[in-house]
């Protein structure tokens, strides 16, 4: 039997290219000036979905929620072999914590009724890995976090969990949601036909405003139409969403310059390999 | 994490100044077949667009998955098992996994059959790309040519039975040509394939040097025909790996190790004859040949493209008397000769891809046309371009291999004695570059080649067709003056070679000079076509006019002058080493 497999994704900036005017004048993350990427732990989080696909049958689904351009992380997922995409756009969604977000994502996984939902573990833009588990809360499925290694038998998923010092593995009951690490598998590449094909996808938003309409319409025949949801489509209480839902203040946002200190030189002698353990020991940077 | 393609934008640079408009729409079919296929392009400008998509797959794949375990892959290599299986390294079996499942083992393939319809330009960058990543893998990735072959000439059933799994990488294939007694010489070729008597094919004997031998689809060139001695009784078979095929060895070689490279032993074989009989040699190996040319200038570039980075890197990092070694003249001259001698060399190799993909697709165009009042005008430009590819083949596979020798022994030299080392990459590029200019027809084979177009007086008609359409200013139109001398030049010298008393014998000694003139004539034009674009290579072609055409010159100067002692005086200049 097929399982139907939802993933959340996120376009991140994309971190690893930190310059200089990565950051503004108030502390929040300048995305103008670096890359927006498909944040890499969800793909590892696509890949684990795939595979089950590949395994069982079923679909894939993704799902975002973001401006409208995020559909160019949906498009790559489609390019790579998932069946459906959708969009979760709404202003009134921005400023949005993790509180919020995962409240707006377990709405909108909840309309496609899956058996299993991917997340990666956390985003490389925020950190939190606060996102995934919220969900899973929200939804009433079983949470497995940390997930390196999957197998779905008999209706049950058998998980393989990083828990810091090793792996344990955990039989969960489905409907279950699992947090992704990078050991799941690299993301398998674009089929070039697909990319061919998908290039073409859109979201009404993405359309002109005046054809949007009519030009959806053309792409939902050829199978090339990125779903879109408004708060409103998936049923949202809106006091749960945005500002108005979300807890978290940042009180204050502190730029810190690490520097280095004065450094001590060690000559490759028993004695000096002594003493430098002795002080990792001492600054509990070991044991 | 490196892309490839991404990080190399000459690439897509070449491909622009090509302009493949007219090549999509002759494969395309004037784009009809976007109402059969929902991934097809509808015009010019979205097939391009699906190109630069499968070089960007194929670059991402190659950067960030093979390259890296390209080392690991020459250190092990393929290992022949005691069942005489072939158990190829992690890294190649990866690679055509990844490629495989991204339909790029199918590039070319037509659409019906599970390819992605796409020129040999493009199949040339893939290639060139692949091979940057890990030559070796290029002799796998390449074997495309085997479902191409099969595409060409088998039976519509055969192709529907084993091309769709091709290009998915779930059979590779080889072309199974070379025996121990006929290397260069394929019409000497003694295996033989003879019918039972309800008419089924079988094949028995010896195969050598075959890459990919281990591989689940072979093509045969095998004698058919009992009693014949030359290449006319040669037919080409396909047939399945089986008990009766064993692999008996795997070679040790110089360089690309993870190309299995197999000694099979055909024992009553059953086999499927390809086509007709008699056209193996004559038609289809020529054919699959000539697509192993293009495929090995791309091999050639990849493997430069490899080796020049390394070295630019190197230098500009590399500390001695207290200043970068890349600020010293010599090295920069290293530098910039290699960088040149490359782009020459991907601009060479792209043009006569897209020479190859017109002839294609003109010829089919023609056919359709039969009987028509354009066919006719279509016929003449088909002819123009099968002329060409029979001089500007193996000019790129000539001057791909010799660039891509040059260019990683260049590199050596740049690193010195970390070069000589196994810690760096380059003594493996200087090992793997070595086989682009014996394979598929050693360099002295392919100057045989080009040759008889470079005396047709092609070379002025090549150099024309680069420049057709492009807007020179006029410094370029100063410098296209400079290449036009160099072609009048060539043609003095074509005259004297042709007059000179032993017209054979001399002929064949100065074929080199006049086709490497031919050729530095035909990547001035380039250049130029390149620089009407990019501002950046107007300073490639002054250095192409300033150092690659006096070098031609002098051997032009060589092949009017009439000597000929290397072959008059042999015996004295170049003496058998006697015993004590």
């Amino acid at each position: 039997m097929g399982y139907n497999c939802v993933v959340c994704i996120k376009q991140v900036p994309d971190t690893g290219k930190v310059t200089g005017d990565a950051m503004k004048a108030d502390g929040t993350i300048n995305r103008a000036a670096l890359p927006a990427i498909f944040n890499p732990e969800d793909q590892n989080a696509l890949e684990a979905a795939l595979k089950v696909r590949d395994q069982h049958g079923g679909t894939v689904t993704v799902i975002t929620m973001g401006l409208p351009s995020a559909c160019a992380i949906l498009r790559e997922a489609l390019m790579c072999g998932a069946d459906k995409a959708y969009l979760v756009t709404d202003r009134r969604a921005a400023a949005s914590d993790t509180l919020a977000t995962s409240y707006i994502l377990a709405q909108a996984v909840k309309m496609l009724k899956p058996d299993l939902v991917f997340c990666g573990r956390q985003a490389i833009d925020g950190d939190t890995a606060q996102t995934g588990p919220q969900i899973a809360e929200k939804l009433g499925a079983t949470l497995v976090t940390y997930l390196e290694g999957l197998e779905i038998k008999d209706g049950y998923a058998y998980a393989t969990r990083n828990i810091g010092t090793g792996t344990e593995k955990v039989k969960a009951k489905l409907p279950a949601l699992f947090t992704v690490m990078e050991k799941c598998g690299e993301l398998r590449p674009f089929e070039v036909r697909r990319a061919m094909k998908y290039k073409k996808a859109r979201a009404p938003m993405e359309l002109s405003k005046e054809t949007a309409e009519a030009d959806y319409a053309a792409l939902k025949a050829k199978g090339l139409d990125i779903g879109q949801w408004s708060l409103d489509d998936i049923a949202c209480d809106l006091t749960r969403c945005g500002k108005a839902g979300s807890p978290t203040l940042v009180n204050k946002i502190v730029n810190v310059v690490l520097s280095g200190g004065e450094f001590q030189e060690y000559q490759p002698t028993d004695e000096d390999v002594g003493r430098l353990v002795g002080s990792l020991i001492a600054d509990h940077t070991i044991g | 994490m490196a892309n490839f393609y991404k990080d190399n934008p000459e690439i897509a640079e070449i491909i622009d100044a090509l302009d493949l408009t007219e090549v999509a729409g002759l494969l395309e079919n004037g784009f009809a077949y976007a109402k059969e296929y929902d991934f097809a392009p509808e015009n010019a400008a979205d097939a391009i667009d699906n190109y630069k998509r499968a070089l960007d797959v194929c670059g991402k794949i190659a950067g960030e998955r093979i390259e890296p375990t390209a080392e690991a892959t020459d250190r092990v290599g393929n290992i022949l098992e005691d069942d005489g299986t072939v158990t190829y390294t992690p890294g190649i079996k990866l690679a055509i996994e990844l490629y495989g499942k991204s339909g790029l083992m199918g590039a070319t393939l037509p659409y019906y059959l599970g390819g992605l319809n796409m020129p040999c330009t493009i199949l040339t960058a893939l290639n060139d790309i692949v091979s940057r990543a890990d030559c070796s893998l290029m002799n796998m990735f390449g074997l495309q040519g085997i479902a191409e072959t099969i595409n060409a000439f088998a039976d519509e059933d055969i192709k529907r039975q084993y091309v769709p799994r091709l290009a998915t990488g779930e059979l590779t294939g080889a072309m199974v040509l070379t025996e121990p007694d006929a290397g260069s010489d394929l019409q000497s070729v003694k295996t033989i394939a003879y019918q039972d008597e309800k008419g089924e094919w079988f094949v028995s004997g010896v195969k050598r040097f075959i890459t990919n031998g281990c591989g689940d689809v072979l093509l045969v060139l095998a004698r058919t025909e009992p009693g014949t001695t030359n290449g006319s009784g040669l037919s080409c078979l396909l047939v399945e790996k089986c008990p009766q095929v064993k692999v008996r060895r795997i070679e040790h070689k110089l360089g690309i190790n993870g190309s299995p490279t197999c000694e099979l032993v055909f024992k009553d074989a059953p086999a499927k004859l390809i086509g007709q009989r008699r056209r193996g040699l004559i038609t289809y190996v020529m054919a699959l040949m000539n697509g192993a040319r293009v495929g090995i200038s791309a091999q050639g570039t990849g493997v430069g493209e490899a080796a020049y980075r390394a070295a630019r890197e190197y230098a500009a990092s590399r500390k001695q008397f207290g200043v970068t070694i890349d600020t010293f003249p010599a090295i920069r001259e290293l530098l910039a000769n290699m960088s040149v001698d490359l782009q020459a060399s991907r601009a060479l190799a792209y043009y006569s891809s897209k020479s190859v993909d017109l002839e294609g697709g003109l010829t089919k165009k023609f056919e359709s046309l039969k009987g028509t009042p354009e066919a006719m005008a279509v016929r003449g430009r088909m002819k123009k371009y099968s002329a060409f590819n029979k001089m500007l083949t193996p000019m790129a596979k000539y001057y791909a291999s010799e660039m891509a020798m040059r260019v990683s022994n260049n590199a050596v030299s740049v690193l010195g004695g970390s070069g000589y080392m196994k810690d760096y990459p380059v003594e493996r590029y200087f090992r793997d570059a070595r086989i682009c200019s014996i394979y598929e027809g050693t360099s002295q084979l392919q100057i045989v080649a080009a040759i008889a177009g470079v005396e047709g007086g092609l070379v002025p008609e090549a150099v024309a067709d680069v420049l057709e359409g492009v807007e020179l200013d006029d410094t370029l139109k100063a410098k296209t003056a400079e290449i036009g001398k160099l072609v009048d030049e060539l043609g003095e010298a074509i005259k004297a070679v042709k007059d000179y008393p032993d017209g054979k014998m001399y002929h064949s000694l100065q074929a080199r000079r006049l086709v490497d003139a031919g050729i530095a004539a035909i990547v001035g034009a380039l250049f130029v076509r390149l620089a009407a674009k990019n501002p950046a290579k107007r300073q490639s072609l002054e250095y192409w006019l300033n150092v690659q055409f006096p070098a031609v010159r002098a051997g032009l100067e060589v092949a009017k002058g009439g000597y000929v002692s290397s072959v008059t005086d042999f015996e004295t200049l170049a003496p058998m080493p006697k015993a004590e």
